[in-house]
């Protein structure tokens, strides 16, 4: 890890702890960002619970080769919430409590167990939409889907394969209609 | 642009900027009509709309977790009730329609089909049917028709006319080909308000796949940029956005006289008025009429009925997702461009009546799972979400019974920014429309099952995004609130003008015939003024 980075950085005085790794070569992000550090400075949660809450949402969408870095985004989008509003940083850090210091390490059996007991509380239901709002949302995430997101600037999909699908019969021109370029 | 005294009442007030209120405010206009247009929303352009949810690539500060629709919903305060699974999936959004210079023009999908003449007589075609409170319209299709052809001139529907349909993307060869292989007749890229070819001086459609955060291109109909501009160059349009109509006031000859709004700074305004057309969208114009109780109009204008608010419909939705083991893409192109038509027929064998149309549908990457798919997390969902390349989605768009407790209140236990109650929405589903969703569900499944799907998802019902019918035309005052022109049973210069008028829903997406409608009614009250009657 570049640690140099992390100890330049300017903290806030409200920094309660600090998330941090690295971009994995060979990951959809990393042929963008090979080896690039990254941080997520946090502002109402310890960095033990930081951690907690980045395997919760990894058991919540499990997606083994998704770079940590897209979860740390939820990571991140959660604290800021939770730094917002004291009566949701006290559900998420009940929570994460409860969870406790050996989720982290805990089979992913085990997590979902965790979890599917506490499936209905409001910390369990507030780490699951934030996590599938801000998870899916992110340039990482695209990259690792597939998703090729803004069209209007590359010209839409006309001339970019909308209509490239061969695996299937085409559709006679009765029923679509002409390309327009 | 005009601007008209606050004090001058002899313009017409239009509440609305959508397919009702911008199109009425057009067709007034242009015949010489002053036309004061209230919009709540802010306005936006091609160049301001947003394909980009996140930020720039490779930060960690993306802090931005709006949809990418926040800068166009309406996303003011509403309650619900039923047993619809909206009410369990979307709790804090029961509908989905926009507020914005354009209204929900700027964020439809542009599928603009016909009624059938059989589903304008829905009493009289589907028979008594317990639990529902049906009536036929009381206009006929024939004369409808009229109307139909002039709005898809207008909009340049394709398929109609001489304006080709739009060309068949990967999404719709996985439809087309599993319809197909069900026998299915009918199946088209569909009648889409979208240029197949440049027209009206709009561009044509280059397949972007961000059909509901606004068309960059403009080749989208929307009044936005159609009917909006046209009706300010005729020099008789004040078009005053973020103004929020709280309250529709009237004289003691029971005439409605004035609107009282909030403008862009909160301040209270009140705009003198010949006559006023209400075109908010079927939520907001049933919560405004209610709003405009007064000693004279107790139960809220226009509603000696007690049917203002009722009846509410939203047409029945659901998504089906077939995953294939080869990519499809379906976010490339136009998202909701082709369709089957064969199940838009009435037949009761089925176990239900009424019709629904099958519609092709894609989500992009962050909204599927937040809309998209059931409730669910783990191994299961991810690995729905990990087949996202080869993903390709289709949804119902059916025919919802009314139901007299369907309906709109005021909740005055939660109230808005200005101190005013809240619209609550209440749907329980009737057993005819859960039957139809099952069967459009089944045989949506069983196309991509006849092709080959790994697997196929059921998603959940979607905030509603066809409101309708909570101001009906009716023939009987006493069964809805307007007569065959929009204009209420009780006030003479009080018209509806949105898809609250639509009697009943049918298995058309409304759009079409709202502005249909509103062509009409623009006629009707432009006569109406000549003749001296209102």
């Amino acid at each position: 890890m570049d640690e140099g980075t992390i100890h330049r950085r300017d903290f806030l005085k409200t920094t309660t702890g600090l998330l941090t790794g690295m971009v994995v070569a060979g990951s959809p992000l990393g042929l963008i960002a090979p080896g690039r550090a990254w941080a997520v400075d946090l502002t109402a949660f310890t960095s033990s619970e930081a951690a907690t809450l980045m395997a919760a949402a990894r058991t919540i969408a499990p997606h083994d080769k998704l770079d940590d870095a897209a979860y740390a985004l939820v990571v991140q989008a959660v604290d800021s919430d939770a730094t917002k509003d004291g009566n949701t940083r006290k559900i998420l850090r009940e929570g994460l409590s409860r969870l406790g210091a050996e989720f982290i390490k805990a089979t992913e059996t085990d997590r979902v167990a965790a979890l599917k007991k506490v499936e209905s509380s409001e910390f369990f239901q507030t780490v699951r939409r934030k996590t599938l709002q801000v998870l899916y949302a992110s340039p990482i995430a695209y990259a690792y889907f597939g998703y090729e997101g803004e069209a209007f600037s590359k010209g839409g999909y006309v001339l970019r394969g909308f209509n490239d699908l061969r695996w299937l019969p085409e559709v006679p021109l009765e029923d679509s209609g002409p390309v327009p370029m | 642009m005009a601007k008209i005294d606050f004090k001058d009442d002899s313009a017409i007030v239009i509440i609305g900027s959508g397919a009702g209120g911008g199109t009425l405010a057009h067709e007034l206009t242009r015949r010489g009509i002053k036309v004061v247009l209230l919009e709540a929303g802010k306005r936006q352009s091609l160049e301001a709309f947003s394909q980009v949810p996140g930020e720039a690539f490779g930060q960690l500060t993306w802090l931005d977790t709006r949809t990418p629709f926040g800068q166009l919903t309406w996303l003011d305060t509403r309650t619900q009730s039923g047993n619809w699974g909206v009410a369990r999936d979307f709790p804090s959004l029961p509908v989905w329609h926009c507020k914005t210079v354009g209204g929900t023009t700027v964020h439809w999908t542009a599928s603009a089909p016909r009624l059938q003449p059989w589903e304008l007589r829905a009493k009289s075609t589907y028979g008594k049917l317990a639990g529902a409170s049906l009536i036929d319209w009381p206009i006929s299709y024939d004369e409808l028709e009229k109307f139909y052809v002039i709005a898809e001139r207008r909009m340049g529907v394709t398929r109609r006319n001489d304006m080709p349909g739009l060309p068949a993307s990967n999404n719709f060869k996985v439809m087309h080909a599993g319809a197909k292989k069900l026998g299915y007749k009918q199946v088209h890229t569909g009648h889409m308000a979208i240029n197949s070819r440049s027209y009206d001086g709009r561009g044509f459609c280059i397949q972007q796949g961000f059909c509901v955060q606004g068309c960059k291109m403009g080749a989208k109909w929307s009044t936005l940029y159609t009917e909006i501009p046209d009706a300010q160059a005729t020099g008789n349009l004040d078009l005053r956005i973020e103004s929020t109509a709280t309250k529709i006031e009237h004289g003691t000859d029971g005439r409605v006289n004035a609107v009282v709004y909030r403008d862009e700074r909160g301040q209270e305004q009140r705009q003198k008025a010949r006559l006023v057309c209400v075109a908010g969208n079927a939520i907001e114009t049933a919560r405004l009429l209610l709003l405009s109780e007064s000693s004279k109009y107790p139960q809220g204008l226009a509603n000696s009925s007690g049917q203002v608010g009722r009846n509410y419909c939203h047409q029945i939705t659901g998504f089906v997702w077939g995953i294939f083991d080869k990519p499809v893409y379906s976010w490339r192109g136009a998202t909701l461009a082709g369709v089957v038509e064969d199940e838009v027929v009435n037949d009761p064998r089925r176990g239900f009546v009424g019709g629904y149309r099958i519609e092709l549908l894609a989500l992009d990457l962050p909204t599927l799972p937040l809309v998209g798919l059931p409730y669910g997390w783990g191994r299961d969902f991810a690995s729905i979400m990990e087949s996202y390349r080869n993903l390709a989605g289709m949804f119902i768009n059916g025919e919802d019974l009314p139901r007299s407790d369907n309906r709109i209140t005021l909740n005055s236990n939660v109230k808005d920014a200005y101190g005013l109650p809240v619209a609550n929405v209440h749907v329980d589903e009737h057993s005819n429309d859960q039957a139809m969703r099952k069967h459009a569900q089944g045989q949506m499944s069983r196309m991509y099952d006849a092709i080959g799907a790994k697997r196929v998802v059921l998603g959940p019902t979607p905030p509603a995004t066809h409101n309708l019918c909570t101001a009906r035309m009716s023939a009987d005052p006493r069964d809805g609130v307007t007569n065959p022109w929009g204009q209420t049973h009780d006030i003479k210069n009080l018209f509806i003008s949105d898809g609250s008028v639509l009697t009943t829903p049918g298995a058309a997406n409304p759009t079409l015939t709202i502005v249909a409608l509103a062509l009409r009614q623009a006629e009707y009250i432009s006569q109406q003024i000549k003749a001296g009657n209102i």
